[in-house]
């Protein structure tokens, strides 16, 4: 076939041969990679899923910075034993306001997707205090220094800024009020009807920790309390083929 | 390029490539391994047919087959709820106090239960059910609410102090330090009182005036010999066994803030079989009545 002896043309010029093998990779690249922008069940339409609030925010950067992901994973698989274990496998709605997404890739401990809801408030207390405490056989190191570590939010705005510059739909009333809300939230007796109006009525307002101020734990324990419980899996039909 | 030149009879062709007068054999590729490449392309064509694969405008392609993994871990879950249907459904049937004698019955319930307890209940009470501070140890004889399989079957149905359940067992005891119902030298005397229920009294003077102090705030739940009242949840201080800590430190702190420790209402998130699986469990672990 005479287009398959032109091959000398792009073998002796390295440039062209640089050009076209390019070219290849990119429409690789494109096939695999493009469709998930447009194709409509790559996030499934889902009801609940919300902004964090500033102190689930908080809560999530503790998560981050003490490496939490690295024995934990956010990601329940579709197969039995883990529906089982840890509820309805994870959608990809989900994780659309993690930046970056939590799924992490080793279980030291177990998945935490859905661990909203599982335990009290007072329970996480005792566990972060002296995870032995409670789980004798576990292997997790003591973080009972977040109760003792208060947090005023004083970044909590720019925080969100970020994330919204990212694509979180925060408003900028959310934003012009981060800091207020951060502090509403761990205070039950506070004036928080503003948080609920802007984050909806499910959000917790309790004091997490069980102590006057805003702490560490405070926002670890509201992240924790809120993880996969805000898609509402009355309205929602898993469509298989995905 | 060159014109393919022999060396010798018995070379191959070359292909006729010349670099600076190197110049390459023709030799044809095994056969294995040619026809290896033809059906691998064959096998993901057909591949691409029977299963997800191709993006269009909206969707994948489904496959012929339609598999997908979702529908799998479905298909999987109904097949294991099937199977475990008619027992269950034995189960649900049976009285509670009946199931334990019967062999089968009672060998299902218990092995699903002791799944279904490692899976919700052992987070708290503790794989091997001993409890901790805070969290009730199931393996002995003291309950809180009761050990019988009724009684422990309600519990775990509705669970303590919770909102999901209006049936939730409940009993507050009053944060008799907080509130400022005592005074802090009642505490005093009362806690050690209290010790000196189990024999272990710090300061066996205070213990006649603590004793009247019970009885006027504290013998209406726990009893005026204290020993308890379980249909208010009001637990035995005369056994020397404690949830929270029986030292004085502990006990002076029960008394001032009083504690309120939560369970949730399972029968929100697990099956009535599996509460009575799992409370047959618990029923046998050593502590059933």
């Amino acid at each position: 076939m005479a287009i398959l002896d032109k091959h000398k043309i792009l073998e002796t010029n390295a440039t062209l041969l640089l050009i076209c093998s390019f070219l290849v990779v990119t429409i690789g690249g494109l096939v695999q990679i493009a469709p998930l922008f447009w194709l409509e069940n790559t996030i499934e339409k889902v009801e609940g899923m919300r902004p964090y609030t500033p102190l689930e925010m908080a809560g999530r950067e503790v998560y981050i910075r003490e490496g939490c992901y690295t024995c934990h994973s956010q990601m329940i698989r579709p197969m039995r034993d883990e529906v089982e274990r840890y509820g309805h496998y994870s959608l990809a709605a989900e994780s659309m306001y993690d930046h970056p997404f939590q799924w992490g890739s080793k279980r030291t401990g177990p998945d935490l997707a859905r661990v909203g809801g599982r335990y009290s408030d007072e329970w996480h207390v005792d566990h972060l205090r002296d995870p032995q405490a409670v789980v004798p056989e576990s292997v997790m190191p003591k973080y009972g220094f977040l109760e003792r570590k208060m947090i005023d939010g004083k970044y909590i705005g720019d925080l969100l800024a970020a994330n919204a510059m990212l694509g979180t739909p925060y408003t900028e009333e959310m934003l012009a009020s981060a800091q207020a809300d951060f502090k509403v939230q761990a205070d039950p007796d506070s004036d928080y009807d503003g948080l609920l109006e802007r984050y909806g009525d499910k959000v917790s307002v309790r004091n997490f920790d069980g102590q006057p101020g805003v702490s560490e734990a405070d926002a670890l324990i509201a992240y924790l309390q809120m993880l996969g419980t805000l898609v509402d899996f009355s309205t929602f039909t898993p469509d298989a083929n995905r | 390029m060159s014109k393919p030149v022999k060396k010798f009879d018995d070379d191959p062709n070359t292909t006729g490539h010349s670099w600076d007068g190197i110049e390459e054999f023709d030799n044809p590729m095994p056969r294995w391994w040619l026809w290896t490449l033809y059906a691998t392309i064959i096998w993901a064509i057909g591949y691409t047919i029977l299963y997800p694969a191709w993006p269009m405008v909206n969707s994948a392609t489904a496959g012929i087959l339609g598999w997908s993994t979702r529908g799998d871990v479905a298909a999987e879950i109904a097949a294991v709820d099937e199977a475990n249907a008619p027992m269950n459904a034995k189960l649900e049937a049976a009285e509670l106090t009946a199931i334990a004698g019967d062999a089968e019955l009672g060998s299902y319930a218990v092995s699903s239960g002791s799944a279904v307890f490692k899976t919700w209940c052992a987070q708290c009470h503790g794989s091997g059910a001993a409890g901790a501070k805070g969290y009730p140890n199931l393996l002995d004889d003291d309950w809180l609410w009761g050990g019988s399989v009724e009684e422990i079957h309600e519990t775990v149905t509705h669970g303590i102090r919770n909102e999901d359940s209006d049936d939730a067992r409940y009993s507050e005891m009053p944060a008799f330090g907080r509130d400022e119902l005592l005074e802090k030298e009642e505490i005093d005397q009362v806690v050690n009182f209290v010790m000196s229920l189990s024999g272990e009294a710090q300061d066996a003077s205070k213990v006649e005036a603590g004793a009247v102090v019970f009885e006027d705030n504290c013998s209406s739940c726990h009893m005026e010999d204290g020993t308890g009242d379980r249909s208010q949840g009001a637990p035995n201080l005369a056994d020397a066994l404690w949830l929270y800590g029986g030292d004085y430190a502990a006990l002076s702190d029960t008394v001032a803030n009083s504690r309120y420790g939560v369970m949730p209402a399972w029968n929100t998130r697990l099956t009535e079989a599996q509460i009575r699986a799992v409370s047959s469990y618990v029923h046998q672990l050593g502590g059933g009545e």
